[in-house]
Order: C-alpha cells, then structure tokens, then sequence
C-alpha cells in the first residue's frame, strides 16, 4: 500500500509539478500557503482533477487511469460533506453498499464504525444535528468504512473551534495511526500537520520547496513561509568559518560552514536596546521599529535594517524601553543562539 | 408576532383594482379595440360583431361600405356566435350582431338590446372529407360506419345542433370520434386528414378552396340554418348601424354571401 | 434593555411601503376574479349542477390525465433536467431554449404541431399506425400527450434550476465513496434536489389540469375520453355561463385543496 505519485496539473495561470511517495501505514501532510496547490494535489489523487501529465500508482498498480469510485480512497473533505438526508449510519454505510454489501452487512460495519469513533449513540442523527466533531468523526468513519488502501484528508480540522480541535485531533491521531494504509492529508495549520504527520511534504507555487520529518522541517527551514510557520527569523547568507554573512551583515554562529547557508533564530533570542550597548557584543545592528504588535503573552516587534527581523519581548520590557513604531534601537542576539546549516 | 398595517394599506389596492372594474363597465373588455373615444368620431365607426362563418363574406362587404361612405371605417368581431352574444349582454359596445342561429340572437332580443332581427342568409350542412376521400364517404349513411373516424360540433355550437337534427331526419346513429368546440375546428381535423369526413357548413368547404372535398346530401334540407342580422338598440354608431344591416340585405350584400356558399332565405 | 430587544426584534420586519402597496394590489388583482366567480355561482342549484354525472366524468378524466402526464413528464423531464445540469455538449443553449418553446407556443399551435407529428398522418403518427395499430388523437392517450407537451417544461426548468443550485461536492463525495454515475444521481442528487422536483411537479400537474388548447386541438373532445374539465368549461360556456362557473369552481376547489396538501408535506420542508 505504497504510493507513488507524479502531479502535474496545468492551469492557464497555475501549474502543479511535484513528486509524492508516500509509504504503508505512513501519514504526510501537505502543507502550505492557500493557493499553493495542496488541496489540488489531494483532488488529483482522489480523481476529481485530471492530471495533466504524470502518474499515480498505488502498490504497483496505475491508479490514474480509474474513475474516483474505482479507485480504492478514503476522503474527508473539508466542511465534511456529510449527506443530509441520510443518518450518521447511512452516511457510513453508503460506501460498503456501493462496493455492493448488502443493506444489514452495511450498516453493521457502519455502526461498528461508529462505535469506534465513540458515535454510536448518534447513529440516527441527521449530519445537521451533530455537532461539528461529530460531523468530522462521522466523515472519518465514512471515509474508513471503504476499506481503502488511500486515505485523503483535506483540512480535517478547519472547520473546528479552537476548543474541539484539540480533542478531535489528539484522537484523529490515534486513528490514523490505527490504519494501515498510505494517508495524505493537507493543512495550513503547522500545528495539526506536526501533530498527525510523519512527514511534511511543504508546497508553495505548486511545487514542493521542503519536506522531512516535522522535527527536522521545524528546526531547519528553508523557505520564509516554513519559518514564518515555525516561528524563526530566517536568513540565507554565504558562511565562512563561524560567520555568516547576510546581506551587510556579518552573524556569528555556534557552527562552522563554508558556503551557502542558512541562519535562523527564534524571535526571544532577539535582545533590543534603546542606545548602544556597552561591551559591544557580536551579532548587533542598528534597526528601525516598523511595527508592534501582541504575539501570545509576548509583544512582537518588527524590525527592518540590515536584516528583517522578529523580536519577542515582555510587555514589562516594552514599557520600560518606551518603544514605538518609527524609532531607531539596537539589535542583538547571542551567537549560542542562532543556528546555522548549509543551503 | 402578528403585524399590524393601517387599513388603507389593504383598502387602497382593493380600491384601485375596483376603480378599474369601475372603469371597465363603461368600455368592456373583449372589444377594447373598437371602442371609441369621442362623439363626433364614434359616428364614423361601425363595429360588426358577426359568426365566424362570416368571416370572408364580412370583410369583403365592410370594405363596400367604406368605400360608399368615405370616412367610415367598419369593425368586425369574429367569432362563435354564443360568445359574442354574451359579450353583447356584459355591455360590448356593439352596433351590429349577425349571428349563424336564432337561438343566439335570441338571447340578445331577450335583453332587450335588439328587436325584430331579420333572417339574411341560410346555411346547409355538407359533408366534408379529405380531398382524397380515404374511406370512400359519399353520402350520409357512410358516416355511420363504425370504420370511418366522424368529427362533428359540439351540440352546444349552432354547427353542432344541426348536425344532430340531420342526422335525427336521416334516422342514423352516429359516433363521432370528437365534438369539436367550433367549426373552423372541426373543418380543421379533416383537412389534416384526422377524420374521414365531418359535417361542417357548405360556405366552409367553399371557404377551405379545395383543401377539402364537400358533398352535399339531402337531409341538410332538415337542418337548415338561419342567419339574422339586427342593428342593436344602444348602437353607438346610431344610423350607420342601419346602414350596414341595409347593405347586408341589399341586392350587393346578397350577391357576396351568395358567392361565399350561403343561400338566400 | 426590553425596550431595545423589542425595538430589535419588530423593526426589521415592517415591509417598506413601496414593496407592501403594490404586492396587495398584486394579490386583489389576482384573488377578485376568483371572488367574481364566488359572487356569480348559482348556490342554489350548485348541489343538482355537481350530481350531474358528467361533471364527475369530466373530473376523473382531468386529475387522471393530469397525473399521468405529470409521471411522465417525471420519468422524461428529469433525465432531461439533469442532461442540461451537468452535462456540457455542443448546441446546450439550443437545447435549452428548444425545451421552452411549449411555454410561449399558443397551446393550440402546440396541438397543430402535435397533429402534424403524432397525427394520423403525421411523420411519427402514420408509423405508428402501420406498425402497431395506435393512434393518438381522439384518446385518452392524446389528451396526455398534449398535457405533458405543455407542462412538461415547467417540471423541466424547474428541476434544472435546482440542479444548478445544488452543491456538487456531495456528488463528489459520493463518487470518492465508491458510487457509481447513476447510483451518485439515485442516492445523492435526486434526494437533495427534491423539493425542486417536487414544486416543479405540482406546477407540472397544475398546468397539465388547466390544459386546454393543446388538448382540444390534438385529442379532440368527447365526453369521457377526452373531454377534460376546462373543455367541459369552455363548451358550457357556450350555452350555460352558470354551468361553467360551477365546473370552474369545482376544479379550482380541487386543485387547491391537493396542491396545499402538498405543499405542506414536501415543498416547505428545509
């Protein structure tokens, strides 16, 4: 139950190109910016999109050549699209009945179904009298209850407050990790895609700019947009030794390199100082505030200068160092904490 | 819950829609094209509601008519007999009705709205067939073939009361396969070859110029229809009214009707 | 703080009086002629005038007809409706117009027409004929026929409409579930369509019962094959006006009575 994708879908002003394996069992996300492609990428695996060159094949068998409903998929689709005039249970069981189970058969693995999802009760719910995490469980359930080797799923939690998600994603995590099959599923939330995913797969423009493992695309972006998701200010310069040089910019760094590298840093490493500071310590410049704005319990400053950067205070600090947008301050950060790799 | 609106809100619309009912009885609807406005041209108006079996025997005689009284301009209303008589009743501002019975016109005389009618011209049933006979009809008794498909008016239409009364004088029994509502209708059915044969008035085989075949038989004797004509007693074109009934019956009148298949009283 | 929650809850629902002045003379407009047909029935002798048996005949034949050619109208104008839908192929708009060519056809030309096709010798009629022996004009059958010809388009346009509103990605969701062209349409777009195909279906039935042009011209009229209530209506008006207010009144009492009946049922349903 392997996957292997080539996706190439031409629009007049658009194109999708990019390479997907995805392994048995294994569970990558698509993430990226709306309009980079992911939800067109996850409609041409499903079939719903023609590809326009390239192939799908699925444990050594073309899949692109089929109809969707011949192709052996599960999908969860964003707002759920529960049928509304059929129950949970019906709307379960409509996928054994087309694969052409008898009526009782059906809706005995639908409700088996449910009660996995911890449904069981609203079998006869109406998709408009459940709630929004029942609604996605259901579809889940709906989606499993094919017996797919390929699971879709397209922002599974976007349509969730705050609140239910955590719940409903800590326990779509479970279920992924339950099914044995190939799953792709495309967010924008970093969050979610870290959570249930093996694998980011990220996608800007159509094309894919970075992928790995979620500990190693949150620790080593590549693009403005991963570090922009993973919360660090990223930089790509030329190292030499234990420098980097961005821009005008010389940044010392704990590691050593030669040639094109990346730098990054989280936003709290970032220290602001209204005059220069004494002892002139290495990583400073000079930058003016373009903007403040509250980032969680933090206050997020913008700076532009040399460098574009991020800089996470205290509201304690921010008062105290009376910033404004439109002053000019000093910028620093520790070398300890800047990390760098090669590009 | 309930919303309140002042009373005029509903008094209003009612008030307007009854305002032009209100209107509607001075100039009735139906022969709204006929109505004039004012008194001095009224008098150069003639309008002829007539059976529509008069339809090209009319209109070659309004055309006379103008051209004897310059200036004039004459009307028609075609159409069944029963209708326009009741529009006659409601008010249609007519100055001449020519109807295919007396029974119709009766019931304009019975309203007071015309006296002493005069009978102008008669009509005969004949049978009418498609101009390539299928089913070989050539007399009355054909009809009563079971095998031959019959259209006949409607016994409520003059067209329809005379076939009854033929057929009774014949003693046949006839099932027909429709009763249409009129007989331009019925003549209708049989040029499109629907029917076999049908019986509808000579001056509408006359009229159909060759479409359809007619065969006179004798019967039609007993079911003969007259026509009256009569100037209505509210006419408001007055004396021209007369004038119209007058070229009607004149020597002139006689010799169109009689060209269009009509026979004289 | 109740003053302002009643200020809230009436004020948005007083209609301006721009809209509410002319949607009651709207409403006279279309009520008085019913209310000149009550004034005029003749009362007293409503209950002999409704015994007589041709009434009853006339009756059946309309809500028999009606209802038959509103199935068939079914059975033909969705697939048709679903053609126009979701289908793309050279010449839709064509087809589009051509399919309400009926609505704007005087009902009598669309019986000539009819004629001219279906007729004893007509293009499909002669065939008929020599190859099984049927022929419409003159039945019951062709008072269907001419009854779906002209209804039929109401049914269709009305059901297209609601296929074109219809949110597509159910039917998406359906194929991804394994569903097949015809079990998607079945099971997913027919159901959410419903209560288009059920109003379009009661205009269809409602225009078939007030037939009249088409039905005479094509299928002829004779008392219980094909004489239907508006054909009863227009030949006692020919005689007895009061006979024709009452055969009016009983069709109009019956059409009322079934058509909010169902739409209690299907067409207010969310």
């Amino acid at each position: 139950m392997t996957l292997h994708a080539r996706l190439v879908v031409t629009r007049p002003a658009f194109t999708l190109d990019l390479d997907l394996d995805v392994a048995a069992g294994e569970v990558v996300a698509l993430l990226g910016p709306n309009g980079a492609g992911k939800t067109t990428a996850l409609r041409a695996l499903a079939g719903l999109v023609p590809l326009s060159e390239g192939e799908i094949v699925l444990d050594g068998h073309p899949m692109h050549t089929l109809a969707p409903e011949q192709r052996p998929i599960g999908m969860v689709f964003q707002d759920y699209l529960l049928f509304p005039h059929l129950s949970a249970l019906d709307n379960v069981a409509f996928g054994p009945r087309c694969q052409g189970a008898s009526k009782a058969e059906a809706r005995r693995t639908a409700a088996a179904l449910l009660e996995r999802v911890g449904l069981a009760d609203r079998a006869a719910a109406r998709p408009r009298q459940l709630s929004g995490g029942q609604a996605q469980r259901v579809a889940l359930a709906r989606a499993l209850a094919v017996r797919p080797d390929l699971l879709l799923l397209d922002e599974p939690l976007a349509a969730l407050d705050a609140h239910t998600r955590l719940g409903v994603r800590s326990e779509l995590r479970r279920h992924l990790a339950d099914f044995g099959g190939a799953t792709v599923l495309v967010t924008h939330d970093p969050l979610d895609a870290m959570v249930l995913a093996d694998r980011l797969v990220v996608i800007e423009d159509g094309a894919i700019v970075q992928q790995g493992a979620p500990a190693e695309v949150a620790r080593h972006p590549r693009t403005d947009y991963v570090a922009r998701l993973v919360g660090l200010n990223l930089y790509r310069g030329l190292a030499d030794g234990p420098r980097v040089k961005v821009g005008e910019l010389l940044i010392s760094t704990s590691e050593r390199l030669e040639g094109a590298a990346f730098v990054a840093f989280p936003p709290a490493a970032v220290a602001l100082y209204r005059s220069r500071p004494d002892g002139s310590p290495r990583n400073l410049w000079e930058a003016r505030i373009d903007g403040i704005e509250r980032h969680g319990d933090n206050v997020r400053v913008h700076l532009e200068g040399p460098v574009t950067a991020f800089a996470d205070i205290t509201p304690a600090a921010l008062a105290e160092l009376d910033l404004a947008p439109g002053q000019t301050i000093w910028a620093s950060v520790k070398a300890t904490e800047t990390h760098a790799y090669p590009a | 819950m309930s919303r309140r609106f002042p009373r005029w809100t509903v008094a209003l619309p009612v008030a307007l829609v009854l305002g032009l009912a209100g209107c509607g009885s001075a100039a009735p609807a139906g022969s709204a094209a006929a109505t004039p406005a004012g008194g001095a041209e009224r008098a150069k108006e003639v309008t002829v509601f007539a059976a529509a079996s008069l339809t090209g025997a009319f209109t070659a005689l309004g055309q006379h008519f103008e051209a004897a009284h310059p200036g004039t301009s004459v009307k028609f209303n075609f159409g069944s007999s029963a209708t326009l008589a009741q529009q006659i009743a409601q008010g249609a501002p007519a100055d001449v009705f020519a109807a295919a019975s007396p029974a119709t016109m009766k019931t304009v005389t019975d309203a007071s709205l015309a006296s002493s009618p005069t009978t102008f011209v008669r009509n005969k049933l004949q049978i009418a067939v498609p101009s390539d006979n299928p089913a070989k009809v050539d007399e009355l008794k054909d009809l009563a073939d079971p095998k031959v498909k019959v259209a006949l008016c409607a016994e409520q239409v003059p067209c329809g009361a005379a076939a009854v009364k033929a057929l009774g004088a014949a003693g046949l029994k006839v099932k027909p396969v429709t009763l249409e509502q009129d007989v331009k209708a019925t003549l209708t059915k049989v040029e499109l070859g629907e029917v076999d044969a049908a019986l509808v008035y000579r001056t509408d085989v006359i009229a159909s110029a060759g479409k359809v075949q007619g065969i006179a038989f004798p019967e039609a004797d007993k079911a003969i229809n007259d026509y009256p004509i009569a100037a209505l007693a509210k006419a408001p074109a007055g004396e021209l009214a007369q004038q119209f009934v007058g070229l009607v019956l004149s020597p002139q009148g006689r010799d169109v009707l009689t060209k269009a298949g009509f026979e004289a009283p | 703080m109740g003053a302002a929650t009643e200020h809230h809850r009436t004020a948005p629902a007083r209609p301006p009086w721009v809209l509410l002045v002319p949607a009651l003379a709207g409403l006279a407009f279309l009520v008085l002629p019913l209310a000149g047909l009550l004034v005029r029935a003749p009362w007293s002798t409503l209950p002999a005038r409704l015994a007589e048996p041709y009434v009853l005949e006339a009756l059946r034949l309309s809500l028999v007809t009606a209802t038959i050619a509103t199935a068939m109208s079914l059975l033909l104008g969705v697939p048709l409706a679903w053609l126009l839908a979701r289908t793309d192929f050279p010449g839709r708009r064509l087809v589009r117009a051509l399919v309400t060519v009926p609505l704007v056809l005087p009902p009598v030309v669309g019986g000539v027409a009819l004629l001219l096709v279906l007729g004893r010798r007509g293009l499909v009629g002669q065939w008929l004929e020599s190859a099984f022996g049927i022929t419409l004009p003159f039945t019951t059958a062709g008072v269907v026929v001419a009854e779906a010809f002209v209804a039929m388009p109401f049914l269709v346009i009305s059901v297209e409409g609601a296929l074109r509103a219809a949110d597509r990605r159910y039917e998406e969701a359906a194929a991804t579930l394994g569903a097949s062209r015809w079990t998607v349409f079945r099971r997913v777009t027919l159901p959410m369509v419903m209560p288009g195909v059920v109003a379009g279906a009661v205009l269809c039935w409602a225009r078939a019962l007030g037939e009249f042009g088409a039905t005479i011209t094509f299928a002829g009229n004779f008392p219980g094959t094909t004489r239907t209530m508006p054909l009863a209506v227009y030949l006692a008006l020919e005689t007895e006006p009061e006979a024709a207010i009452v055969l009016s009144l009983v069709l109009l009492a019956v059409s009322v009575v079934i058509l909010a009946s169902l739409r209690d049922r299907w067409v207010s349903a969310p």
